[in-house]
């Protein structure tokens, strides 16, 4: 509890700017943020903010940006959209930061896209899913390995149709990210000729989640696709494993959030063989880079401490990787002129410790680099087991995978 | 067909946890006139007292709630003499205000569950949970089949001993004439206190149904405010039996809707029915006349 | 016009006449920004209190109102383009017909069941707006501003204008209601539902009066927000906490007169805002829970109450 009461303290002294002891000759680099600490998106928020933080300790171990200390400015934005205006406004105006990062995630991400460019700012994205899209600024930069926006649905399809999937259920989360991606995947069956037979969208705080799997398994579809949020991930898949979903199934899962989390994972326990899902990172040997595993050894220590993730692969590299992206903008151009570092980022291919990194002009990734894994052999109330490989055997995308889909289902549930 | 017959008996098992939930709020706030919106905080609080158990110590889940139900009991006779001292000793108009008060409650008792669980959501092992109780073609979740029997049991007896016994029926009265209570020489203060601690107690089987049937987070209270409160104002304030058959009814509407007509309309339609209810019964389904 | 009327519009002109000059002074957007939220909450906080404060009757719909002035904003834009003051006077419009609805179908329901059925009408709502694809359902929906009018140089500037005329607005209503016949009816409502109605008071009519009001207001104050964020989805515009902030700035301040949830949206409100920038962690939600809790034992009749039996006490020890 101290230490909690502790760490809010030592937010608030950088935030008033105090830099600690030594006296630099030159300001240090102020990078703002607002991060969910507090609310539903504060899991995640968290341990993303854990990977920047560990980027900032090891640049100015390095000796700094252009030699000055790189310095980290973090309010919290309560995983809200109506909080998030104001805080940059502060950032802006009156801490006067040199660069902004983006909150984790879309809600809170949305309200300050047109701001930043209106202001002609770059801003690093943190796991926003489309939301330049329609606003498209050509300073934005997610660091997320989504891609271009249908890929996340063919990716998932390409495996079912393989696997022999003719038809498919739609069940998805009535929020935000769930049905952005449920409009994906609608628009990707269309094209395929895959025909949608279950199409529903389910209330957030749904308790109880038999009678949506009833009338799913009622269906009979080939592949299932779920898009879902943490609380109900998990109630999803008690469902299914109680409920069975027949046999016809050749492939269940692609975006349910929350089996990214080690929380959720060990709790879920062995209800997670067989689903294949989305993810961003897994320690199989084909997504180690150079500093990879110096990351993770000093996130795993941290992490006890900050109570947070205690695996942390799904957000915090990332959030290292965003430092990184900045970090060699600004050594190539020499400056910190936000223009030349968007130049810059569009035109170079940048080698981070999730993978070289590059930009296609609506500042997504240019190829998709979101994985798509399958949970083998997992056993119940064991957190450690995930950091051995195997347990997610990654299907997709080719440079990275790691074994093939065990298809249908029920046989991979096992 | 078939479909309908599933939504009907799962609706009717998640109408009994949802009665179990709501049971404490029966007592408290229908027969005690206690706006308690905190009810679903102390719930959550419940909730993770039997993760703690289950996590640290692998014991079961319901054992759990009735080991931490005296707990639970002490905190209510507590908070309500915390809430009669500045609210009720004061005379009238406590209901703004004790709202206010019983909000501040619930969210210091969130920070206090993130500061010390974390914001992650939590859930518990028992070997009941994860498995499934065939009928010919129709599988049962066994937890739902667990809520389904401890709810039961647990309206039965409540709804016994305030029947039955000398002080549940000291609590009936109370809530029907204080003052001729005081008459009789006996102390409604005390009494409300009482009923106020079983309120609160019940929390401790129904906290441990609620991780069982699906996992918790902190913030889950901000959910629950709504459904406790539609189910027992639905039922007419303070009938433990009304509740019951309150709570089934929004369960098997929930769970068609759910399976039928479209997942994403179900808070709708329970909420609609709780407004056509309250407009044309004020006092609930089975409730007592004010 | 009496001369409590004059100092008061006085006042009010000056206000506004500040928050103009404001506009034109600063260049830091930082204040406007703060100040926006700060004042969107004065105006929840006064109309909320008009049938909360001299009725008695507890709104936890507060989001609903809210929501629903964002989500009209929103459809106009979408559907005709229509300007910020279209917008808020559709709005105003939208909230006093949701204001009636609400007021026709709790005309029975007394005290704490009012409560719930403003709980209810929330998620009613909620969800029908999450099902509604033309406004982006449940995805959200981003929204562009069109070129700032003059003599605002910037967009939120000029919404913190617009919100300051807003208070103006609501504080007037209020105040008008107070001194007014229907202010003394609510006030005997409040008091005696059966005895007021016995004696004449026409309490349905103004239960319902009450709510209209309320909830034009509420409404015109969420219209704007569609602007402010650029950005609306269901969850952000009908959150609990708009319900239970409100409630918590009136009572912190006071409900028996109009400057009650004034000071009490400002206290809270800017508590608020500095703590976002400073703590900046969940100890945020602990505060707000302290501040409930010991400002409804401590000060019962909130800040303006507590004031008014310190000067009370202070004459009584001199007299």
């Amino acid at each position: 509890m101290k230490r909690r009461a502790l760490f809010g303290g030592v937010v608030a002294v950088a935030m008033v700017g105090l830099t600690s002891g030594v006296v630099a000759q030159q300001p240090p680099i102020k990078i703002g943020m607002s991060m969910a600490q507090t609310g539903g998106l504060a899991g995640g928020g968290k341990a993303s903010l854990l990977g920047i933080e560990i980027w900032r300790d090891d640049v100015n171990a390095r000796g700094g940006l252009l030699g000055r200390k790189v310095e980290l400015v973090v309010y919290d934005d309560k995983s809200s959209a109506s909080e998030t205006p104001a805080i940059y406004s502060k950032l802006l105006d009156v801490d006067k930061v040199d660069f902004l990062f983006a909150p984790y995630a879309t809600v809170p991400t949305a309200p300050l896209m047109p701001l930043v460019k209106q202001r002609g700012l770059l801003l690093m994205g943190n796991f926003s899913f489309q939301v330049n899209s329609k606003v498209g600024h050509d300073m934005w930069f997610n660091n997320a390995p989504w891609g271009p926006a249908d890929s996340w649905a063919s990716a998932f399809l390409d495996l079912g149709q393989k696997a022999g999937g003719k038809t498919m259920a739609l069940l998805t989360a009535d929020q935000e990210f769930a049905q952005n991606l449920a409009l994906t995947a609608r628009e990707v069956a269309k094209k395929r000729g895959i025909s949608i037979v279950f199409d529903q969208a389910y209330p957030p705080n749904t308790v109880e989640f038999s009678g949506i799997i009833r009338a799913l398994k009622a269906a009979k579809p080939d592949i299932v696709y779920v898009a879902s949020y943490p609380p109900d991930s998990a109630g999803i898949l008690r469902a299914v494993n109680e409920i069975g979903i027949g046999d016809d199934v050749k492939i269940f899962g692609g975006g349910m959030v929350g089996l990214q989390f080690a929380s959720v994972m060990q709790n879920m326990g062995s209800l997670l063989n067989g689903v294949v899902n989305y993810n961003t990172w897994l320690p199989e040997p084909s997504m180690y880079y150079d500093g990879t595993k110096a990351f993770f050894e000093t996130y795993t220590k941290r992490a006890v401490e900050a109570k947070v993730d205690p695996l942390g692969y799904y957000l915090a590299p990332f959030g290292y990787a965003s430092g990184q992206l900045l970090e060699q903008a600004v050594k190539a151009t020499g400056s910190l002129d936000q223009k030349a570092i968007a130049k810059y980022l569009h035109g170079n291919e940048i080698k981070t410790i999730v993978g070289p990194i590059a930009f296609s002009a609506d500042g997504e990734r240019k190829e998709t680099a979101t994985l798509m894994a399958q949970f083998r052999g997992v056993v119940d109330k064991n957190v450690e087991q995930f950091r051995s490989q195997g347990k997610q055997v990654i299907l997709f995308p080719d440079q990275f995978k790691s074994g093939d889909l065990i298809s249908p289902y029920e046989a991979a549930q096992k | 067909m078939d479909l309908l017959l599933n939504a009907v008996v799962l609706g009717v098992l998640l109408g009994c946890f949802y009665a179990a939930v709501s049971l404490g709020l029966s007592v408290s706030f229908g027969l005690l006139d206690v706006p308690h919106v905190a009810h679903p905080a102390f719930l959550i609080l419940a909730s993770y007292g039997v993760f703690f158990l289950n996590d640290s110590y692998d014991i079961d889940p319901l054992l759990g709630g009735l080991l931490i139900t005296p707990l639970l009991f002490l905190l209510g006779l507590a908070a309500y003499r915390l809430y009669y001292e500045t609210f009720e000793k004061r005379g009238s108009d406590a209901g703004v205000r004790g709202i206010a008060f019983l909000f501040g409650i619930a969210f210091i008792i969130e920070v206090l569950i993130i500061l010390q669980f974390g914001v992650d959501q939590r859930s518990v092992s028992a070997s009941y949970i994860g498995k499934a109780w065939r009928i010919g073609e129709m599988r049962i979740p066994v937890r739902l089949l667990v809520a389904f029997a401890v709810a039961s049991a647990l309206t039965i007896l409540l709804a016994l001993y305030l029947s039955r016994t000398f002080m549940g029926r000291a609590i009936r009265a109370v809530a029907q004439d204080q003052e001729a209570l005081r008459l009789m020489g006996a102390n409604p203060v005390r009494i409300k206190q009482w009923a106020f601690g079983i309120a609160t107690a019940v929390l401790g089987i129904a906290g441990a149904l609620l991780i069982i049937v699906a996992p918790v987070d902190p913030t889950l209270d901000r959910a629950y405010i709504g459904r406790t409160f539609c189910v027992v104002v639905m039922a007419g304030l303070g009938s433990m039996t009304g509740t019951l058959i309150a709570a089934i009814i929004l369960g098997v509407a929930e769970s068609i809707v759910l399976s039928t007509v479209g997942a994403s309309w179900a808070p709708a339609i329970s909420f609609a029915m709780l407004l056509g209810v309250l407009a044309i019964r004020p006092q609930g389904l089975l409730g007592r006349r004010s | 016009m009496s001369r409590n009327s004059v100092v008061f519009w006085i006042g009010a002109a000056l206000f506004l006449a500040a928050v103009v000059l404001m506009t034109q002074v600063i260049g830091n957007q930082y204040p406007f920004f703060a100040g926006y939220v700060i004042l969107q909450f004065i105006v929840l906080a006064v109309a909320w209190s008009i049938l909360g404060g001299y009725a008695g009757y507890v709104n936890f719909g507060t989001s609903a109102f809210f929501g629903v002035g964002v989500y009209t904003a929103v459809f106009l834009v979408k559907a005709i383009g229509a300007p910020l003051a279209v917008q808020i006077a559709a709005a105003a419009t939208v909230g006093a017909l949701l204001g009636f609805a609400v007021g026709l179908l709790t005309l029975r329901m007394q005290g704490i069941f009012f409560s719930i059925a403003t709980i209810a009408v929330t998620i009613v709502i909620e969800t029908s707006v999450t099902n509604w694809r033309f406004v982006g359902g449940a995805a959200g929906i981003q929204i562009q501003r069109p070129p700032v009018m003059p003599p605002f140089d910037n967009y939120v500037q000029m919404l913190f204008f617009v919100q300051a005329l807003l208070v103006v607005l609501a504080v007037a209503t209020a105040r008008y209601i107070q001194i007014s016949w229907i202010g003394r009816g609510l006030q005997a409502l409040k008091d005696d539902e059966l005895a007021a109605e016995c004696t004449g008071v026409p309490t349905l009519r103004l239960k319902v009066l009450a709510c209209v009001i309320s909830g034009a207001l509420m409404c015109a104050a969420g219209a704007p927000a569609a602007m402010y964020l650029q950005y609306a989805d269901p969850s952000s515009a009908f959150n609990l906490n708009y319900s239970v902030t409100v409630l918590a700035m009136s009572l912190i301040g006071g409900t028996a007169h109009w400057m009650g949830p004034v000071v009490g949206a400002i206290l809270l409100g800017v508590t608020q805002q500095l703590l976002a920038v400073t703590i900046s962690s969940e100890v945020n939600v602990l505060v707000l829970g302290i501040m409930l809790v010991l400002f409804v034992v401590a000060a019962p009749e909130g800040l303006l109450g507590l004031i008014g039996r310190l000067v009370r006490y202070r004459a009584g020890g001199k007299a």
